[in-house]
């Protein structure tokens, strides 16, 4: 009786299609027009800034998930996003060499060197999974401030290995007598990973960041997205119901570390850019965690029009170079003091008009 | 043996200068539980001034090879006063209208002041863009030399004059009302506030001392090492204010000796690292003791264990 009355409450599956596969194929076909339409139209300069806001929004919607769901305060996201780099840079550089003999950019679209790119990205999206499982293991004992400081000293303690190892090996003779463990450990050094080949397109980009914001939506409504929401909002109540606050937070970390390190592997193999140690240091993680904190943490629209925002402004503030970091900074400083919440809040940017939920509106922090 | 002195000796000098930059940062977490990312910008500040004092003064160009004794004196008051005005205008300006807003926030907008402060001082107006050498102030000679173990003057000024004013906040906190009133803001806001306590002036004068020690500390780095400062916007101050700020950690946030005493084992941890490890790999040593410590005793050496309340 009553699984007959839940049997046609169920949706069919022509809905769940549309509803599982719709979202992705709308990404997919943005990517396209971005990448046939609106690159060829926009000139080197637009695609290269298209790129960068890409790999922006990817950063800054997966910190979301830690930050802004979670309530965790994580300053390390740069962290992840260099395993994710290096990890990705040393499959596909050496990589060519072992396939095709040169790091050059090979095949075209979706061919070998595309196939490789994809296999670098999702090995770099796991290393850096598996690094913010063990980041995210300490939350089992740290809150708030000092979670927040184990995860800055992670990246720091990164940087410093990273510039530790040997410089790249580009001779290829000396890359076929090479051991495994010596290509790992030859990714450049204090002076960056150079050479590594130019794969990232604003297709891809924009394919990554299509298939984290499906992830991210679809979390939001789910009831695993709600155990992370319910721990920002109280911990010690989220636990008194049952939820098991560690597992979830390591979760998050996890989560998020595995869309940085796709990031991180976009950054890597994007133009103009060179994967350097210093690049990714505390600077970058501050300024992921800018963009979460002025979009409104917990929201996943806000965080995307914060990353394009913070992303395109210094951009166009170049006329100004002296005075631009000054400007930004002071933009920081009167935008925390007289809209503390960010830009939007916990709500979304189509939520905007509603009447605020229960909840006061102010960003929550750790706790 | 004589490796070992050395070593020890160098990583009690560095370790002081350590901790008091790592009293600011306690002293303000102890009272406001925030982290004051600002406060290395501080501690450069406070050294970029030193230099300008100095270098305008012009004591090393006087002729002789020793400058006056005052110079130095005057070179680390003038730059803590500096230091001391702009620890209480960063407080009244950005954080006290912040008082009651979430911690992320004023997190931030301390970030934003770090970043205000390393990129109007890269003004040519101000320090500019290029790395200085600081001006000698003191002799660069040996004091004396034990078992081949050389002190040198610069570090034991260095020790000197942190252990000083150690001594003087220590006085400062544990024995007058003023710290009394300290010690009860930090124990409690409102209470303290309801006993009489004006707790304005109370974070106020923190935020004075706080940046006062982080210039002076600031002026025994350019002295000990006078070919490092950086210009501005250098990650390296931010790095050191970092390793601080784990030093205030490791000792137990928001205790005044806990940050003594993680300053000086941070500092001995990295030179002996450096002596017998690998040089490359300070930073390193630093952060994992901080995640070690953490993971042993969360709430740092000399800290309490707080119980969280629902």
């Amino acid at each position: 009786m009553l699984g007959a009355r839940a049997a046609a409450l169920r949706p069919g599956y022509g809905f769940v299609l549309s509803r599982a596969v719709g979202p992705f194929g709308a990404f997919l076909a943005l990517a396209f027009v971005m990448q046939l339409v609106v690159v060829p139209w926009a000139g080197p300069f637009y695609e290269k800034l298209l790129m960068d806001i890409g790999i922006n929004c990817l950063l800054a919607v997966s910190l979301n998930l830690v930050n802004g769901f979670t309530g965790q305060f994580s300053i390390g996201h740069a962290g992840f996003m260099a395993v994710g780099g290096y990890v990705a840079g040393a499959v596909t550089y050496y990589g060519s060499f072992v396939l095709w003999g040169s790091p050059a950019v090979h095949g075209g679209f979706l061919g070998g060197g595309d196939l490789l790119f994809l296999a670098g990205c999702l090995v770099g999206g796991l290393f850096s999974a598996g690094a913010g499982y063990l980041v995210g293991l300490p939350s089992l004992r740290l809150r708030g401030d000092y979670l927040a400081i184990v995860t800055l000293g992670f990246g720091e303690i990164l940087r410093v290995l990273l510039q530790q190892t040997n410089d790249v090996i580009f001779v290829p003779a000396q890359i076929e007598a090479a051991t495994p463990w010596q290509m790992a450990t030859a990714l450049g050094g204090a002076l960056g990973f150079s050479g590594i080949p130019f794969y990232t397109t604003v297709f891809w980009v924009f394919v990554m960041l299509g298939l984290l914001l499906i992830v991210a939506f679809r979390l939001k409504e789910s009831s695993e997205g709600r155990a992370f929401l319910s721990i920002r909002e109280n911990e010690i109540a989220a636990e008194a119901m049952g939820i098991d606050t560690t597992r979830y937070k390591v979760r998050a970390f996890v989560l998020a570390a595995f869309f940085a390190g796709i990031a991180g592997a976009l950054f890597a193999h994007e133009t103009g850019t060179t994967l350097n140690p210093r690049e990714l240091g505390f600077q970058k993680s501050f300024d992921i965690v800018i963009m979460v904190v002025l979009g409104g943490m917990g929201s996943i629209s806000g965080a995307l029009v914060a990353a394009v925002l913070l992303t395109v402004l210094p951009e166009f503030l170049r006329e100004f170079a002296d005075w631009r970091l000054v400007i930004y900074a002071l933009s920081l400083i009167i935008m925390m003091r007289f809209r503390p919440q960010g830009l939007f809040g916990i709500r979304e940017i189509w939520e905007l008009w509603r009447k605020p939920p229960g909840a006061s509106p102010a960003g929550r922090g750790a706790s | 043996m004589t490796k070992l002195l050395q070593t020890l000796f160098d990583g009690l000098a560095v370790g002081s200068l350590y901790a008091l930059i790592a009293l600011g940062y306690t002293m303000v977490y102890g009272i406001l539980q925030f982290i004051n990312f600002a406060h290395s910008d501080v501690f450069m500040t406070g050294a970029w001034v030193a230099y300008v004092v100095a270098a305008t003064a012009g004591w090393a160009a006087l002729g002789g090879d020793a400058p006056p004794l005052y110079a130095g004196l005057f070179t680390l008051f003038a730059s803590m006063l500096f230091c001391a005005i702009l620890g209480f205008g960063i407080e009244r300006l950005a954080y006290r209208p912040l008082r009651k807003a979430p911690r992320l926030n004023v997190l931030i907008t301390a970030i934003g002041i770090s970043l205000f402060l390393e990129n109007i001082g890269q003004r040519p107006e101000l320090f500019g863009t290029q790395p200085q050498k600081m001006p000698q102030l003191l002799p660069d000679t040996t004091l004396f030399t034990i078992a081949d173990v050389n002190f040198r003057v610069v570090d034991l000024t260095v020790i000197a004059v942190a252990l000083v004013l150690m001594a003087v906040l220590q006085w400062l906190v544990f024995h007058t009302r003023l710290g009394r009133a300290m010690r009860a803001v930090s124990h409690n806001f409102s209470v303290a506030s309801l006993m009489g306590i004006n707790v304005d002036a109370v974070i106020s004068f923190t935020f004075v001392v706080g940046s006062a020690m982080a210039a002076a500390a600031g002026f025994l780095y350019v002295m000990k090492y006078p070919g490092a400062l950086k210009q501005p916007a250098d990650s390296t101050w931010i790095l050191l204010g970092l390793k601080c700020f784990v030093a205030a950690v490791i000792g137990g946030i928001g205790n005044v000796r806990g940050a003594m005493l993680g300053g000086v084992l941070i500092g001995l941890m990295e030179m002996f690292g450096a002596a017998y490890l690998s040089p490359h790999m300070r930073d390193i040593y630093v952060f994992s003791l901080l995640i070690i410590v953490l993971l042993v005793r969360p709430a740092g050496l000399l800290g309490r264990a707080t119980v969280e309340k629902v």
